[in-house]
C-alpha cells in the first residue's frame, strides 16, 4: 500500500503522477500559450524529480543535470518560445479535433498498454515499481500530440515532451544517465530548439503558413 | 450503553446537519461581499428568508399534478435522509449502514428525477428548459462520480462510507497519494457541477433564461419553495462535507467521549471555513461558461477520476 | 411436480386449441383462453418457486418415432427461474389481454391472435425445458413462427409488414447460428442430449467457434448491438400486451438459451469471453439509451430500452464469466446473480411500461409523444402505475431496477481481486459507463414521463382519454406491486435466485437468514437496506408534512389553487405549443453525443411559414445492413446464371453431375 513505503518514495509516486496529468493536459490543449505553460510545469516537476533523486541516492553529478534541466528547460526555452510566438503571430487554434473526448480515451488505452508491457515483463527488465509505465507513456503520448496537432510549433513541445519523457525513465531506471550522454542530449535539444526557430521562418515565407499539412504541397504527384 | 449513546448522538448530528445547512450558504455569500469590498447581508439571513417564505402564500398552478404536491416534501425527505448517512462528527454513524456511496448516489438521482418531472410538470418552456439542462448535466457528472467513488472504495475494500473514512484516518497519510490527489480534483468539479454553483451554473441570481436549478423550480412558492430552498442548501452541504470528511479526515471522532468529539467540532468548523473561503474566492475570480462548454468541463472531471482509478491500479497496487 | 409441469404445457395448448374450437363466438374464446393462459401460468409461477425453493432436478423424456429424435425435458433451478418469470408476466397479461382485445374484435377475427399466443407461451415453456438439442431447436422455431404470426397481426399496414418481414428474417438467422454452434458440439459428444454435451471435451479453438456462433445467434434473438435492427421495428407493430410478452420474456428466453450454452454445455470458461460478453454488455447498453433518447414514438424508446438493459445483463454475465474463469467462483455467482435480478426486473417494468403504452394507445390512438400531454389529469391510476415503471427502469431506490444495478456495481467493485492490470481497469470503466447508461436513461423516462402525462394537452384527442377499465389497470398495479417487492425484500429474492449458482457455478453466495440488510459478501462490509429506506423516507417525510402543512401556527398556510394559471412572462395566457417538447427536452444529449446519430435536420421556409424536420437514425441500418443486403443481391445475381429456364440445360446439369459422382464412386 501506499502509505507504507517512505516518504522518498511516495513523492517520487507522487511527482509521476503530476507528469502523467501534464502529458494528458497537452492533449486538451487549443492555445499555444498554454501549451507553453504546461510545458514549464512539466519541466519544473521533472527538475524536482531529479533533486529528489539526487538527495535520496547522494549523487552529485545529478544537481548539476537539476540545473541544466532548469536553466533550459524551464526559463530559456519557455523564453524563446514565447518569443517565436510572439513574432511568427500564432493566433489560431493549434488543433482542430473532432472529438477530443475520444482522443483522451485513447491516450488512456495508450497508458494500459504501457502499463501491460512493463507488468508482463517485469522480471526480465528487473524494476521494483512501475513508475518506468509513466515514463513510457509520456513519451509516446508526445508522439500522440505530434500526430493530432497540425501548427509546427507544437511540434515542438512535442518533441520537448517526448525528450522530458527520455529523462524522466533514464532518471527513474537506471538512477541518472551518465553525464556526457546529459549534457550531449541537453545541447541537442537546444540546437534543434534554435533550428527549429530558423526552419518557421523559411517555411513560413515559402509556403505562407505553418500548418504542416500544408507541405502536402512539396508533394511530386502530378495534379489532374 | 454505548450502543444506546450512539443512536442519540446519530440523531443530534443529522439534526445539526440540517439545522447548519443555510448557515453555510450565508457564510459563503457573506465571505463572497466582503472579498468584493461590498458589506453584504448577515450571515443569519439565509434562516431569516426562509421563515419567510414559510409564512407566504403557496400559489399553485390549475394544472398541478400530484407530483406537484408530492416533490418538494420527497426531496427535503431524501436530502435529510442522505445527511444522516454522513458522517458530519462522529465517524461510525449507525445510520450508515442503510446506505453505501453507490445508494447515495441513487437517491441524489432519485430527487433529481423528481425535481425534473416537477419542471416539465405546469407545462411552460422555463421548467423544460431547466429540466433538460439539468438532466444533461447531471448525466455526465455520474460516471465521473462513480469513478471517484470507485476508487476510494477500492483503497478501503468497502463501499460504506464510515469504513471508508476510518480506513482513511487510520493509515494515516504523510502525503496524499497521487490517486486521492487526482480524485479530490474530480470531486470538486463535479461538487460544482451538482450544487449549480460557478462555473456551471450562477446560484446568486434568478434569471431563468440562464439558469439551471432556478428555472425547475420557477412556478414553486411559499413553504414548497422554503423546503426545496432548504433542500439544496442540505445538498451543498452535503458536498462540502463529504469533501472534507474523504479527503482530509483528520479529526473526526472515533470514539464518544467529550474531549475528542470536541476536538472534531473545532475540526469540523475550521475545514468548512477553510473551504467556503477558497469557495468564495474561486466563485468571485471565475465566470459562468456557456453551458455547451460544461460537457468538455465534465469529462475533464472523468478523466481526473479516471487517472485516479488508474494511478491505483498501476502505482499504488503491487 | 413432474406430473404438474406436463399438464401446464398442456393446458397451455389447449388454451389455444379452445380459441380454434370456439370460432364463432369471440366473447367465449376470449374468456376460456385467457382463462386457461392464466391458470397455466400461476401453475408456472408455483411450479418455478417451489423448485427453487427445493433445488431438485426432474427429467423425463417422450419417445417418437424417429430414431434419435427423441424429446426431452428437464426441470432444473435455470429453468424454473425463467418459468417463474414468464408465469408472471403471463399472469399480468391474462387480466390485460381481454380488455384490451375488445378494441380489435369490431374489425378483424381475433382466432389466429388467441391460437398464437398460447402456442408462444407454450412454446416458450417448452424452449426452457428442453433438454435435448431437437426439443431445443424444435421449441425455439416454433417461438419464432408464432411470434411472427402476433407481430403481423396488423398486417394491413405495409410498414407492418416489412417490420414483421425483417424479424422473421432475423429470427430465422438466430435459429441457424445456435444450429451451427449445436453441430460443433454435437460433432465432439457421444449422444445429442445436454448432459452428454456437458461431459464432452472440445479441444479450445472449436470451443472458441461454438462460443462465437452461440453469442451471434442467441444474441440477435436477445437484441443486442449490431444485431438489434429487428427489435425497434418489431415492437412498436405488434399489439402492446404481445410486445409485452416479446420484450419483457422472449428476450429472456434468449439470455437463458446464451446462459445454458456458456455455463452447462461448454464446460470450460475462457476469459476471452467475458470480455467480449462485458464489452458488448456495455457498448449495447450505452448505444440502446442514445438511441431511445431520440426517439418520439413511445414503442420504439421501449424497445431500444430493452436493448439497454440486455445490455445491462450481458455486463453482469460477462463479469460471472470473467470471476470464474480466473477462479473466483463466489465473485462469479455475485456477478450471476446480479445478471438473473436483472433478468427478473427487466421482464417486470419493461411488461408494465408497454401495457400503460397499449393503454395510451387504446385511449387516444396515437404513439407520438409530441401529440400527448396532461395525461395525468385524465387517467391518474395509469399515470401512477406509468410512473412506477420509469422510477423502476431508471434504476432508482428503492424499486427493483436499483438492486440489481447495485449488485453489478458490487461486482466491478471486486476488480482488485483480479490478476491482469488490464482487466482490472476494464471493470471500473465499465461500471462508469454503466452509471452514464442509467442517467442517461432516467433523462430518457423523464423525457417520456414529462411529454405523456404532465404539461398541457398538445392536441385535441387527449381530452377524451380516460382510465381503462379495471382489469387493465388491476394488470399494472400487479406488476407495480411486484417491482416495488423485488425492490424492498431484495434479500428474499436473492436467496430464491442463489440456487442457480450453485447449480452452474458450484458454489453460490452465502445467504443469510437477515432479511433486513443485502450483504452479498461476508468480511465486506457493504450493505443496503431498502425497507429501512422505505421507513426512513416515510417516517421523516410523514414529520415533515405534519409540521410543515398540518399544524396550526403562525407558519400555517393554506394552498389556494383556485384558478391561477401558469407564468407566462407577462404576456398572459400562454398555449400549449409554447411547452418544451419531447425532442427539445433532448438536443443537449443530441448535441453532446453528435456522433452517435446519423441525423438529418432541414427547416424549410415557405411564405412565413417555418417547418423543421428532425430524422435521427440508426448507422448500423444503413452501414450494416445495407451494404450486407448489397453484397448479397450481387452475389445471388451473379449465382443466378446458373438458372437459365431452358430444359436441356438442366437435363445436361444432371447428366453431368451424375458422370462425376460415377467416377468419384468407381
Amino acid at each position: 500500500m501506499f502509505s507504507f513505503l517512505p516518504t522518498y518514495d511516495q513523492l517520487e509516486i507522487i511527482i509521476s503522477a503530476l507528469l502523467l496529468l501534464t502529458a494528458f493536459i497537452f492533449l486538451t490543449q487549443n492555445r499555444i500559450s498554454n501549451l507553453i505553460t504546461t510545458f514549464t510545469w512539466q519541466s519544473i516537476l521533472l527538475t524536482i524529480a531529479t533533486t529528489l533523486q539526487a538527495y535520496g541516492n547522494v549523487n552529485k553529478e545529478l544537481y548539476i543535470s537539476a540545473a541544466i534541466t532548469f536553466i533550459f528547460k524551464v526559463l530559456f526555452i519557455p523564453y524563446f518560445l514565447r518569443v517565436f510566438v510572439k513574432k511568427l503571430d500564432i493566433r489560431h487554434k493549434v488543433s482542430n479535433i473532432k472529438h477530443p473526448f475520444l482522443l483522451l480515451m485513447g491516450a488512456v488505452v495508450i497508458v494500459l498498454f504501457c502499463y501491460h508491457l512493463v507488468a508482463a515483463n517485469k522480471i526480465a527488465l528487473n524494476m521494483n515499481s512501475n513508475i518506468t509505465v509513466v515514463a513510457m507513456a509520456i513519451v509516446l503520448l508526445g508522439m500522440l500530440l505530434l500526430i493530432t496537432h497540425h501548427k509546427a510549433i507544437s511540434h515542438v513541445i512535442g518533441f520537448m515532451s517526448m525528450e522530458n519523457g527520455i529523462f524522466f525513465a533514464a532518471l527513474v531506471a537506471t538512477n541518472g544517465m551518465p553525464m556526457a550522454v546529459e549534457l550531449g542530449i541537453a545541447f541537442d535539444v537546444l540546437v534543434a530548439v534554435v533550428l527549429f526557430g530558423v526552419f518557421f521562418f523559411h517555411i513560413r515565407s515559402s509556403i505562407d503558413t505553418l500548418n504542416v499539412d500544408r507541405l502536402n504541397i512539396l508533394n511530386e504527384r502530378v495534379k489532374e | 450503553m454505548v450502543g444506546y449513546m450512539i443512536w442519540v448522538f446519530a440523531l443530534l448530528q443529522t439534526i445539526l446537519f440540517v439545522a447548519a445547512a443555510p448557515l453555510l450558504s450565508g457564510l459563503v455569500k457573506w465571505l463572497k461581499c466582503r472579498l468584493q469590498n461590498r458589506r453584504g447581508s448577515s450571515i443569519l439571513q439565509p434562516y431569516r428568508s426562509l421563515k419567510k417564505l414559510f409564512k407566504k402564500e403557496t400559489i399553485v398552478a390549475n394544472n398541478a399534478s400530484f407530483i406537484f404536491h408530492f416533490t418538494p416534501y420527497l426531496i427535503f425527505t431524501i436530502t435529510i435522509l442522505i445527511s444522516a448517512t454522513i458522517p458530519l462528527i462522529i465517524a461510525n454513524s449507525p445510520f450508515t449502514y442503510i446506505a453505501d456511496i453507490i445508494v447515495l448516489i441513487g437517491l441524489f438521482a432519485l430527487a433529481r428525477f423528481f425535481l425534473a418531472l416537477s419542471g416539465l410538470d405546469i407545462g411552460t418552456a422555463f421548467g423544460g428548459m431547466g429540466s433538460s439542462r439539468e438532466m444533461m448535466l447531471s448525466s455526465l457528472a455520474e460516471p465521473a462520480l462513480l469513478l471517484a467513488f470507485f476508487t476510494l472504495a477500492m483503497n478501503a475494500e468497502s463501499t460504506n462510507l464510515s469504513t471508508i473514512i476510518q480506513h482513511f484516518i487510520t493509515t494515516k497519510h504523510l502525503l496524499f497519494s497521487p490517486s486521492l490527489i487526482f480524485t479530490a480534483l474530480g470531486f470538486v468539479i463535479i461538487a460544482v457541477a451538482e450544487t449549480g454553483r460557478i462555473p456551471i451554473d450562477n446560484p446568486d441570481t434568478h434569471l431563468e433564461l440562464t439558469m439551471i436549478h432556478e428555472a425547475m423550480i420557477l412556478e414553486y412558492s411559499g413553504h414548497h419553495l422554503a423546503l426545496i430552498e432548504w433542500a439544496s442548501q442540505i445538498k451543498f452541504m452535503i458536498y462540502c462535507v463529504l469533501f472534507v470528511d474523504l479527503f482530509f479526515p483528520f479529526g473526526l471522532a472515533t470514539s464518544l467521549t467529550l474531549n475528542v468529539i470536541g476536538i472534531s467540532c473545532l475540526a469540523l468548523l475550521a475545514k468548512l471555513f477553510f473551504l467556503s473561503f477558497t469557495l468564495s474566492i474561486a466563485e468571485i475570480n471565475l465566470a459562468k461558461i456557456r453551458l455547451f462548454r460544461a460537457p468538455y468541463l465534465l469529462s475533464f472531471a472523468f478523466l481526473l477520476c479516471l487517472l485516479g482509478v488508474l494511478n491505483h491500479i498501476i502505482l499504488e497496487v503491487r | 411436480m413432474l406430473l404438474l409441469t406436463q399438464i401446464t404445457v398442456l393446458i397451455t395448448i389447449f388454451a389455444g386449441i379452445i380459441a380454434l374450437l370456439l370460432q364463432h363466438w369471440h366473447r367465449l374464446a376470449k374468456f376460456f383462453s385467457f382463462a386457461l393462459l392464466g391458470l397455466s401460468s400461476c401453475l408456472t409461477i408455483f411450479i418455478g418457486s417451489k423448485t427453487l425453493i427445493t433445488q431438485q432436478t426432474l427429467t423425463w423424456q417422450m419417445v417418437t418415432a424417429f430414431p434419435g429424435l427423441n424429446w426431452q425435458f428437464t426441470l432444473d433451478p435455470l429453468a424454473a427461474f425463467f418459468l417463474a418469470i414468464v408465469g408472471l408476466i403471463v399472469l399480468a397479461i391474462t387480466f390485460y389481454g381481454p380488455a384490451y382485445l375488445r378494441g380489435y374484435e369490431k374489425k378483424r377475427s381475433i382466432t389466429n391472435m388467441l391460437l398464437c399466443t398460447a402456442l408462444f407461451v407454450a412454446a416458450m415453456y417448452l424452449v426452457l425445458l428442453a433438454s435435448n438439442v431437437f426439443s431445443f431447436l424444435f421449441a425455439w422455431e416454433l417461438m419464432s413462427l408464432s411470434s411472427y404470426f402476433l407481430v403481423i397481426y396488423l398486417h394491413e399496414n405495409s410498414v407492418n409488414r416489412k417490420a414483421a418481414f425483417v424479424y422473421l428474417l432475423m429470427a430465422h438467422a438466430s435459429g441457424l447460428f445456435i444450429l451451427a454452434s449445436f453441430g460443433i458440439l454435437a460433432k465432439f459428444s457421444t449422444n445429442l442430449d445436454f448432459i452428454s454435451i456437458h461431459l464432452a471435451h472440445l479441444p479450445t479453438l472449436w470451443a472458441h467457434c461454438a462460443f462465437i456462433l452461440a453469442l451471434i445467434g442467441f444474441g440477435m434473438k436477445a437484441g443486442i448491438i449490431p444485431l438489434h435492427v429487428w427489435l425497434p421495428r418489431a415492437h412498436p407493430v405488434a399489439p402492446s400486451h404481445i410486445s409485452a410478452l416479446m420484450s419483457g420474456v422472449m428476450l429472456k428466453i434468449a439470455i437463458y438459451g446464451l446462459l445454458r450454452f456458456v455455463f452447462s454445455l461448454l464446460g470450460t470458461l475462457y476469459w476471452q469471453w467475458g470480455v467480449t460478453i462485458l464489452i458488448i454488455g456495455t457498448v449495447s447498453a450505452l448505444l440502446g439509451v442514445l438511441y431511445a433518447l431520440m426517439q418520439h414514438d413511445l414503442k420504439k424508446l421501449l424497445a431500444y430500452h430493452s436493448i439497454e438493459n440486455i445490455g445491462i445483463i450481458f455486463i453482469g454475465i460477462g463479469l460471472a464469466i470473467i470471476f470464474m474463469s480466473t477462479n473466483h467462483p463466489v465473485l462469479a455467482a455475485l456477478g450471476l446473480v446480479a445478471a438473473l435480478y436483472h433478468c427478473l426486473n427487466h421482464a417486470l417494468f419493461k411488461s408494465l411500461l408497454f401495457l400503460g403504452a397499449g393503454v395510451i394507445q387504446h385511449q387516444i390512438h396515437e404513439q407520438d409523444l409530441e401529440k400527448m400531454g396532461g395525461l395525468i389529469h385524465k387517467m391518474p391510476h395509469t399515470a401512477l402505475f406509468f410512473l412506477i415503471g420509469c422510477i423502476s427502469i431508471s434504476a432508482l431506490p428503492p424499486f427493483n431496477g436499483f438492486v440489481s444495478e447495485w449488485l453489478t456495481y458490487q461486482t466491478t467493485l471486486q476488480a482488485p481481486m483480479l490478476s491482469s492490470g488490464i482487466l482490472r481497469t476494464l471493470l471500473p470503466i465499465s461500471a462508469a459507463l454503466l452509471a452514464l447508461t442509467s442517467a442517461l436513461a432516467a433523462t430518457c423516462f423523464v423525457k417520456a414521463y414529462g411529454a405523456i402525462f404532465l404539461g398541457r394537452p398538445k392536441t385535441r384527442q387527449v381530452r377524451h382519454a380516460k382510465d381503462p377499465t379495471f382489469s387493465m389497470v388491476a394488470a399494472m398495479g400487479f406488476l407495480s406491486l411486484m417491482c416495488l417487492v423485488f425492490g424492498i425484500f431484495p434479500v428474499f429474492t436473492i436467496n430464491l435466485i442463489n440456487s442457480i449458482p450453485q447449480q452452474l457455478l458450484g458454489t453460490g453466495l452465502i445467504t443469510t437468514k437477515n432479511w433486513l440488510w443485502l450483504m452479498p459478501l461476508t468480511g465486506n462490509t457493504t450493505t443496503y437496506a431498502p425497507l429501512l429506506l422505505c421507513f426512513g423516507v416515510l417516517t421523516i417525510g410523514g414529520v415533515v408534512f405534519w409540521l410543515v402543512s398540518c399544524r396550526p401556527s403562525n407558519y400555517a398556510k393554506k394552498i389556494k389553487d383556485a384558478g391561477y394559471i401558469p407564468w407566462g412572462c407577462g404576456f398572459g395566457k400562454i398555449g400549449a405549443t409554447t411547452q418544451y417538447t419531447a425532442s427539445a427536452f433532448a438536443m443537449p444529449i443530441r448535441r453532446v453525443f453528435k456522433g452517435v446519430w446519423a441525423v438529418t435536420e432541414t427547416l424549410t421556409k415557405d411564405n412565413g411559414n417555418f417547418e423543421y424536420n428532425l430524422i435521427t437514425e440508426d448507422w448500423s441500418w444503413r452501414y450494416f445492413y445495407e451494404k450486407l443486403e448489397k453484397y448479397l443481391t450481387f452475389i445471388a445475381r451473379k449465382i443466378a446464371y446458373i438458372q437459365s429456364g431452358n430444359v436441356r440445360i438442366y437435363l445436361a446439369y444432371m447428366f453431368f453431375t451424375l458422370l462425376l459422382l460415377l467416377w468419384l464412386v468407381i
